[in-house]
């Protein structure tokens, strides 16, 4: 194992976090919340301990093997929730350390899941750190590091494997030659249309923090609101609809948006996965609505709370217009399995991703057709290329490992005897990174029902979720600690 | 700079990694998937599967914006048409790899018409660096910066020589020529020295100085300048027929030894003053026979790796003063260098610096980015070329009150058409051409890097 470069990439990984902890700090001075800004203060004198002792002697050549890459990536989140959940602790307000863990972690790997009764009461400055964990977690904070990583490793290629690891999807391709560029082409993307976001929300009348808060979440396809109510709180069709747009917009693949800055638009419109993306959305918003109608009288507003929920739960999101736990058992059952389906590969949304179902499927007619002409070659294409087997391989054991994980986590949870529905629903919604399940964790629900030993479980599912399970397996290996 | 290189084989691959350590933006074409996925997961690269000659795919890959396209897959033909189309897509400069002969002269004739910025022919590009070898066969390599004003040398120290026991102050006065030891390789260790260090027999040195002074040196170092009258070649491949002709020009008697008669026909037809000579040059009795012995060097270039070193071996064993194999892997070329077989020459990499060479003359300097970058004392240090820019730090401060890293070193300067060598009195002035010596290992990106700096 080289725990050099580990303790590199660590030590630099606190220290971004550390700076990031200072807008929160900012804000909390700005309300006068003072137990906050000591929490925060209290942090990050914790950091700059550990900081210099995780860089010690790290200089000089670091390699970056494909397994260290994995390593490097699901410890760095590990190590960023345990810290990240300390201004928690610290302010008081979420005292046990294993909630406050579960919160931070739901933050960072954009499920939105709390652990908290009554958000409304939290101070600002602690509300706005829980939000903004959801925008570093959606890009992926180690992609944000290899913008700013010293430029001295020789062979940065060796990078590529650190930033596989983090960005979600089957095949993950630079949009730039250099690595660096490709990071920093993302993030400027993703800010863009964050501020877009608080730009459109303040327009709509809602608070500066309100908006700046939401669009943490929605960039970050989070779904922390600073509401109890989540986003039903704002009575308006402009500021929901704005919301569930752009929960739409970030559940694209980000290498879309730089096809189009570039003018691309024949790449774009060849993009498969968009198109069965918004198919999917389409379909299901149209399904529910009907469905629904029943409950809302106007078939305007049932198409209001049906595409918000529809795109909320694609994107995994997570946020909420109204109680969906109420719906009928067809459109529940539709939620849950889009919940499964995800936003695209490549986006900052989780679950099985789009791009994969397409592989899957096409790879299953590739199969039946070969039941009934056994010595037909056939190759499947994804936007008209052709996709090699090891991506298919790898893609069915992606989903394999993806059903007996959930599967034993379901096991896991059911230990704390709740009902079936609160049960698998809420691994689904913590390995999926959606956060609202149904019955006791639905959309007006929370868990803190759990027991800490669920709470555990579920904080894994939710890593396991965002970092799409290998890089966390491989912390669990043997092989993984042993010398080469 | 922006560059596509069609064909990721072991040059393309090459290629790919010193042009992308260099900071230029590199982009592969190739139709072979495994190949692309080992360049992806090992270089700072983006790769595009599909056919370079195909527009659509040309384009995807930006050759419209490029700076350069270098085609260099296996078929002169592929190479020739990606290289036409790049240019009427809007490409500004194009290579292609031509290696057939007929393909070559064709080319010569209508380069023009092709837009053809260089054509290269790793064979012809093999034999001349090995002609250039050895016409210098006391030199292990040799390297040029500067535009070819400055040399780093690579010779072996035996007894008789005048740097032997000299401590490394005492030899510029000694010898009389400004020179700088910029690497020992001793055993199994290679050392960026310091001034008290003394050079022993058996040492591999490397030595930076004017390319003007290179015969003072050797005539007052008493390395005898002995010139190669005869050379032996085993094996009649193309390379063969390259250097042989080039050996003839310069008077140079030629002996080829080649197995297959056929070919020996065509060898004798194509270099009639060579003496060729018809059986199998592994063997050691033929070796004996053509008087191996009394030759002033061997050439192996066998299709062979395993016979050439053998060959190459065995060549050095009886006193051949100067050997020179061919390998098509250098993967093992490290371990043979502690053996004595003198030059190892991939063709591979031959061309892959050849096109190293030319897109660095093509790059603009000026920002403080690297030039060049060329391995010395095998492998084991770096000598990189920089710019000095207004970017650089400590300028006009003599070294003597600087802190630089100490395993690096400034070997050389070029300013204003002049050659200095460096000592504790000279400092950077904008617009030098510097070249640094450096220990693999930590390398250097940008000329600053050689300072120490406080830590802040």
């Amino acid at each position: 194992m080289n725990i050099k470069s580990i303790r590199f990439f660590l030590g630099h990984l606190l220290w971004i976090e550390a700076a990031f902890m200072l807008p929160a700090l900012l804000i909390s001075l700005h309300y006068r919340e003072m137990e906050t800004v000591c929490a925060f203060l209290y942090t990050m004198g914790l950091m700059a301990i550990f900081i210099p002792l995780l860089l010690l002697k790290t200089r000089g050549e670091r390699k970056v093997y494909a397994r260290d890459g994995l390593v490097i990536v699901s410890l760095s989140w590990i190590v960023l929730s345990i810290f990240g959940a300390l201004p928690f602790v610290f302010s008081g307000c979420i005292p046990r350390f294993v909630d406050a863990l579960f919160e931070t972690i739901s933050g960072f790997t954009t499920t939105g899941a709390t652990v908290l009764t009554d958000v409304e009461a939290l101070p600002r400055g602690v509300l706005y750190w829980r939000s903004f964990t959801h925008w570093l977690g959606g890009m992926g904070v180690l992609v944000f590091l290899l913008i700013i990583v010293p430029n001295g490793g020789r062979g940065k290629g060796d990078l590529l494997h650190v930033l596989r690891a983090e960005s979600p999807g089957p095949v993950v391709g630079k949009l730039a030659p250099k690595l660096r560029q490709s990071a920093r082409i993302l993030y400027i993307i993703y800010f863009g249309l964050t501020v877009l976001e608080i730009i459109l929300l303040c327009l709509g009348g809602m608070p500066v923090f309100d908006s700046l808060v939401h669009a943490l979440g929605t960039a970050g396809t989070g779904g922390f609101s600073i509401k109890n109510a989540s986003i039903g709180y704002y009575d308006s069709y402009y500021l929901q609809t704005v919301i569930a747009v752009f929960m739409v917009l970030f559940g694209v693949n980000f290498s879309v948006y730089y096809l189009l800055l570039l003018r691309q638009f024949r790449d774009v419109r060849k993009n498969e996965e968009l198109r069965v993306y918004f198919a999917i959305i389409a379909i299901a918003t149209l399904l529910i609505t009907i469905n629904i109608l029943p409950l809302y009288g106007s078939v305007k507003d049932a198409l209001h709370h049906s595409f918000f929920q529809v795109s909320s739960i694609i994107t995994t999101t997570g946020y909420c217009t109204t109680d969906f736990n109420l719906w009928p058992e067809f459109s529940r059952i539709l939620l849950v399995l889009l919940m499964v389906v995800g936003a695209s590969a490549g986006s900052t949304g989780g679950g099985v991703k789009v791009a994969r179902i397409v592989i899957l499927f096409k790879a299953l007619k590739n199969s039946v057709q070969k039941l009934i002409h056994p010595r037909a070659v056939r190759v499947v294409k994804l936007d008209g290329a052709i996709l090699e087997d090891p991506v298919i391989r790898a893609t069915s054991t992606y989903m394999t490992a993806y059903w007996l994980l959930m599967a034993a986590a379901v096991l896991l949870v059911s230990l704390d005897n709740l009902s079936l529905e609160t049960t698998v629903s809420s691994v689904f919604a913590c390995f999926n990174n959606i956060g609202p399940g149904l019955d006791l964790v639905g959309a007006v629900g929370n868990y803190s029902g759990f027991s800490d030993f669920s709470k555990i479980v579920l904080s894994l599912t939710m890593l396991l979720g965002r970092l799409e399970i290998f890089p966390m397996l491989m912390l669990f290996i043997p092989q993984t600690w042993k010398e080469k | 700079m922006k560059i596509v290189i069609i064909g990721s084989g072991k040059v393309g691959f090459s290629l790919a990694e010193q042009l992308s350590k260099e900071s230029h933006d590199i982009i592969i074409v190739d139709n072979n998937y495994e190949a692309l996925q080992r360049a992806q997961e090992s270089l700072d690269v983006m790769t595009l599967a599909g056919n370079g000659t195909d527009p659509l795919i040309q384009k995807t890959a930006g050759v419209d914006l490029s700076d350069l396209l270098i085609a260099v897959t296996p078929t002169d033909e592929v190479n020739l048409l990606c290289c036409i189309l790049a240019k009427k897509l809007g490409c500004k400069h194009t290579i292609a790899r031509v290696r057939n002969a007929e393909n070559e002269r064709m080319t010569r004739l209508i380069k023009e018409d092709l837009h053809l910025s260089m054509s290269i022919n790793p064979e012809r590009a093999t034999a001349r660096e090995m002609f250039r070898l050895l016409q210098t066969p006391s030199f292990i390599t040799r390297d040029t910066f500067a535009r070819g004003r400055v040399e780093l040398l690579e010779l072996k120290i035996t007894e008789k020589s005048a740097f032997c026991g000299l401590p490394l102050s005492k030899i510029s006065a000694t010898l009389n020529t400004k020179l700088l030891v910029c690497s020992v390789e001793r055993g199994q260790t290679t050392t960026i020295p310091r001034g008290s260090f003394t050079i022993e027999a058996g040492d591999k040195i490397t030595i930076a100085l004017a390319a003007q002074n290179i015969p003072g040196m050797l005539k007052n170092a008493g390395i005898a300048h002995s010139k190669v009258h005869n050379v032996m070649i085993v094996g009649g491949s193309r390379i063969a027929v390259f250097l042989a002709q080039m050996l003839l020009q310069t008077h140079v008697a030629v002996k080829i030894i080649e197995k297959d008669p056929e070919r020996c026909k065509k060898l004798s037809e194509l270099l009639p003053s060579a003496l060729i000579i018809n059986d199998d040059g592994s063997n050691q009795r033929v070796l004996q026979e053509e008087g191996i012995s009394k030759m002033d060097a061997l050439v192996s270039l066998t299709g062979l790796d395993e016979q050439n070193i053998i060959t190459s071996m065995y060549a050095d064993y009886l006193g051949v003063p100067k050997t020179i194999t061919k390998l098509s892997r250098m993967e093992y070329a490290a371990m043979l260098k502690d053996r004595n077989t003198d030059t190892l020459i991939s063709p591979k990499l031959v061309t892959a610096n050849e096109i190293i060479r030319y897109v660095r003359a093509m790059a603009s300097s000026g920002s403080g980015a690297m030039l060049s970058l060329h391995r010395i004392a095998g492998g084991r240090a770096e000598a990189c070329e920089f710019t000095v820019s207004e970017t650089t730090h400590h300028l006009n401060i003599p070294f003597r009150a600087l802190k630089i890293r100490r395993d690096a070193l400034v070997a050389s300067i070029a300013r204003a058409g002049k050659v200095i060598i460096p000592d504790g009195d000279d400092c950077l002035k904008l617009g030098d051409t510097v070249v640094i010596v450096v220990e693999t290992g930590t390398p250097i990106i940008n000329l600053n890097d050689i300072f120490v700096e406080e830590p802040f």
